[in-house]
């Protein structure tokens, strides 16, 4: 059972930055990542989108370690500002779990 | 296992509150480099370095003693390291091992930018001691809050002295200042040109063919960010310089790793070492835009070609 986090599902509703809606999947970004991983991006916008906050906080290492390179984006068909999604995760890591100003 | 994120990211952001920049830099050190060029203080239109090159050997430096402790348990005790710091500049300290070789170098480009556009008839000023780190790494890593506070200091001091249009010299730098201070600072109206979008319109006389190839490593944010890859090719081309065919070059250029260098160094080398293995598959005379690829690229070949900022081809082929 997973729970659903209506603070992290209100942020993003509030958020003009985080667009991943438009994703359908294809699995374009993941094979061009420079660092090959299977979660980012497509499968964390899934998690974030229900407010899964406890199954993107066990993706922090990926969401720090994008390299913000936009070879992803790039070749997006969908056209989702990934690199700028990405940057918002961390956004709201930085305040929600590492209590950064 | 990654460094702590938490604790390092902090001490980034103090490190700008508290101190203007990431990590210290000594105003020599920082202006250093414009020392006999008569370069005028201020003026309407300014050289912005943003630092980038300056600030690299210590980024160097520190990123190197903090791989040492990736896989190390001393990585808990950043969280204590990060409220020490707020004391006591602990990053000064890290940063102390920086190579001057390379701050010779980095100085040297800074240099070579600035005769370039001298040569070109471009007037310019700088702002020497005043001039700030334009806070780019801090907005990368999401902690806005202290960046929208530092890009409002960084753009009071351009209004204070006048300028209306900056010359930037670094990728980072320039699509941090043309795409993101318009979002964060209110009538942002400074004009931001790149010293090759500068140069490349100006029709520089070539003191020196080169009549030789080489291989670009494309920065990602000049590429995919700020679109600017005919400007580079350009200046090369009018120098009589071939650039060899590569793949993954323009638009698809692949990352050098250095972005992450400071959290996860053995990402960082990784990705380092596959873009090196691309590159050298084209020629080992390879030019760089961006001081972070060039150090992340040097590290991973390891001298195993040659690997140089493109700024160090541009002025053997224009300046005399």
């Amino acid at each position: 059972m997973e729970k659903v986090s209506s603070k992290l599902a209100a942020k993003l509703k509030e958020s003009e930055e985080f667009n991943a809606q438009a994703c359908y999947h294809c699995g374009t970004c993941t094979a061009l990542c420079p660092l090959g991983y299977k979660i980012v991006p497509r499968k964390l916008f899934r998690e974030v989108m229900l407010g899964l906050e406890d199954k993107v906080k066990e993706s922090i290492p990926e969401i720090y370690s994008c390299l913000l390179c936009r070879m992803c984006e790039e070749y997006c068909p969908a056209e989702v500002h990934i690199a700028e999604n990405i940057r918002y995760l961390r956004k709201y890591i930085n305040e929600e779990v590492f209590e950064l100003l | 296992m990654p460094l702590p994120i938490g604790p390092v990211l902090g001490i980034l952001s103090d490190n700008l509150r508290i101190r203007g920049s990431v990590l210290p830099l000594s105003r020599s050190e920082a202006t250093g480099w414009a020392r006999g060029l008569d370069i005028p203080r201020g003026g309407n239109t300014v050289l912005y370095t943003g630092l980038m090159y300056q600030l690299i050997p210590a980024i160097d430096a520190l990123a190197s003693q903090m791989a040492r402790f990736e896989d190390s348990t001393i990585a808990r005790l950043f969280g204590l390291g990060r409220v020490a710091n707020k004391f006591i500049n602990l990053s000064f300290f890290m940063a102390l091992t920086a190579s001057k070789e390379m701050k010779q170098e980095n100085n040297q480009v800074l240099r070579n930018i600035a005769e370039m556009l001298k040569k070109a008839g471009v007037e310019f000023g700088y702002l020497y001691k005043q001039e700030l780190y334009s806070g780019a790494l801090v907005y990368d890593e999401g902690m806005d809050e202290s960046f929208s506070v530092h890009a409002r200091r960084v753009v009071n001091v351009f209004r204070e002295n006048g300028v209306r249009c900056v010359i930037t010299v670094d990728p980072h730098t320039t699509s941090i200042l043309r795409d993101v201070y318009p979002e964060f600072v209110q009538d942002f109206d400074i004009d931001v040109k790149n010293y090759m979008e500068v140069l490349a319109e100006k029709n520089l006389p070539v003191m020196h063919e080169q009549n030789k190839e080489l291989v670009i490593h494309d920065s990602c944010v000049y590429a995919r960010y700020e679109g600017m890859i005919k400007q580079p090719r350009s200046l090369l081309a009018n120098a009589g310089i071939t650039v060899k065919g590569l793949e993954l070059s323009g638009r698809s250029t692949h990352c050098c790793g250095g972005p992450i260098e400071s959290l996860f160094p053995s990402k960082a080398h990784e990705i380092a070492a596959n873009r090196v293995g691309q590159l050298k598959e084209k020629g080992e005379d390879i030019v760089t835009m961006c001081p972070i690829c060039q150090v992340n690229l040097r590290k991973a070949a390891a001298g195993s070609c040659h690997i140089s900022d493109i700024s160090n081809t541009f002025a053997k082929a224009y300046l005399s």
